[in-house]
């Protein structure tokens, strides 16, 4: 399970997250939408451990990590997987290589097992004839498959994805929202998805969370979300340029 | 009066805090160094960006100033009737001060620029942060196979620049300015002693350790976009420079 307790994070003068509280269940997809630079990102941050709040606490099964040190912060991160939003493939590496990574980094395991696990993954993720190629090759929408290959490989129980579908077409996003869902079933990790692809992440989520101001606006099932009375969540979900939510007219 | 005095107290702690992070950042790598597992792959790899891809830069710079050098001292040596020391005065420019430096300036300016950009594009392409989430320490993948084949290519490369100098000096002054080719070689042998090569080779290592440094540390904290990696090449490629030539001169008034 993830808590997020009242975390509190400013850059400067721009304060982010005030107070946001958020609980995820385990096993369950839990989504995170609101509007651009509201902060998903930096929330998902702090959860891997790469942001230090100025107050609060991330909770992952029952350590709150942002007392932790370095070594043992990366005994924590052995449990994550994480699709970053381009990807994060290292460019120097073909997407096998890519996904072998962490096998080859973490394991003792055998080179023709890491070959076996790294062609069953990009199977999962139809990229299986994509091996040799590097990442400067590939689609946006084959490199974020890539990506959830990678963060797949190692099993892990918690897997974060910070916006999985931006930048991609209608088609190939409802692919990879497929792909998340049917991953899920197979491996049955937590996932926490940052998005704002409102409706098509509500088909995939069991919980949605909103991000306003800095805090969790709102949070529960879709068709609680869908059918909320609360202004602002009326206005993302309906796109309207009237509302709380200011816009850029 | 207060305000200015303000000002400079901030500027002050601002530039005190800066080189702080850069010294721990550089003592975190140098522990890294001697802490396994060894990145074998990745030092050689390293090594070829480093060496391999700036040795013909150094080839054409190590032999146009050895040329340059011969006539320039051809001219201040003729003045005092002592141009059959043009030989020892080209090898000892060259192995204790100008090998040394250009060639640090010269691989500064083709690979350490690249070497900033590349970590620098990592860094806005969130891989560093990857590598972090994956419970893999950034500076062991990145900075210290840098540190490391630094250490080894720079004085390669200064070695080569020296010999190929002394040649593109020989070429000047024996074959153009007509020094004796015995003179030319023998009294280097009488005038260059062990003592010189070595001071060569410690400012060669120490500016391979300051620009491998300097160029990462730019590159791993380098500002957002396309124009944060381009302040941060150039920054790189400067700070680079200015350090070279003030640890030069300390060290060479140190081993004076």
């Amino acid at each position: 399970m993830i808590e997020i307790k009242d975390l509190y994070k400013a850059f400067g003068r721009q304060k982010v997250l005030n107070g946001a509280n958020l609980t995820i269940p385990d096993r369950e997809v839990v989504t995170i939408m609101g509007k651009s630079g509201c902060g998903k990102s930096v929330l998902i941050k702090h959860i891997i451990g790469l942001l230090s709040p100025d107050k609060g606490s991330v909770v992952i099964d029952g350590v709150d990590i942002t007392t932790l040190d370095v070594s043992e912060l990366d005994r924590i991160r052995k449990k994550l997987g994480v699709l970053f939003q381009g990807g994060a493939l290292f460019d120097s590496m073909t997407v096998d290589e890519n996904v072998a990574f962490q096998l080859n980094e973490k394991t003792k395991l055998g080179k023709g097992e890491i070959n076996d696990r790294v062609m069953q993954a990009l199977e999962d993720v139809g990229l299986k004839d994509m091996g040799k190629k590097y990442p400067a090759e590939l689609s946006g929408g084959m490199k974020k498959r890539a990506g959830l290959a990678r963060a797949l490989i190692a099993e892990p129980a918690i897997v974060l994805f910070d916006e999985p579908t931006t930048g991609l077409d209608p088609i190939i996003s409802r692919s990879i929202h497929r792909l998340i869902s049917t991953t899920h079933e197979k491996y049955r990790y937590t996932a926490v998805v940052i998005s704002h692809e409102v409706p098509g992440i509500f088909e995939i989520s069991d919980k949605v969370a909103m991000l306003y101001n800095g805090i969790i606006e709102e949070y529960g099932t879709p068709e609680e979300i869908v059918n909320s009375s609360n202004p602002v969540i009326k206005q993302f979900i309906t796109g309207s340029l009237e509302g709380p939510i200011e816009s850029l007219s | 009066m207060e305000n200015i005095l303000r000002i400079l107290g901030r500027w002050g702690l601002s530039v005190l805090r800066r080189m702080g992070n850069k010294f721990i950042f550089l003592i975190k790598a140098l522990y890294m160094i001697f802490k396994p597992p060894f990145k074998t792959r990745l030092l050689l790899r390293q090594i070829r960006f480093l060496g391999n891809k700036s040795l013909l830069v150094i080839l054409l710079t190590g032999a146009f100033t050895g040329m340059v050098l011969a006539l320039q001292l051809f001219y201040i040596l003729r003045k005092f009737g002592s141009v059959g020391l043009l030989g020892p005065g080209i090898a000892l420019s060259l192995i204790r001060e100008l090998g040394p430096v250009l060639c640090a300036l010269m691989i500064t300016g083709r690979a350490g620029s690249a070497l900033t950009a590349e970590i620098g594009m990592m860094r806005i392409s969130e891989q560093i942060d990857a590598l972090t989430a994956m419970a893999l320490n950034p500076v062991r993948y990145l900075i210290v196979p840098n540190i490391v084949g630094a250490i080894i290519v720079f004085p390669l490369l200064t070695s080569i620049f020296d010999i190929v100098g002394i040649y593109g000096g020989y070429l000047v002054g024996v074959k153009i300015l007509g020094i004796n080719a015995g003179t030319y070689f023998s009294l280097m042998k009488d005038y260059v002693d062990m003592k010189d090569i070595m001071i060569g080779l410690y400012k060669s290592i120490s500016f391979g350790i300051i620009v491998s440094w300097i160029c990462c540390y730019k590159g791993f904290y380098t500002g957002y976009g396309a124009e944060g990696v381009s302040k941060s090449t150039t920054e790189a490629v400067v700070t680079s420079s200015i350090l070279i030539l003030i640890w030069d001169y300390s060290l060479g008034s140190f081993f004076i």
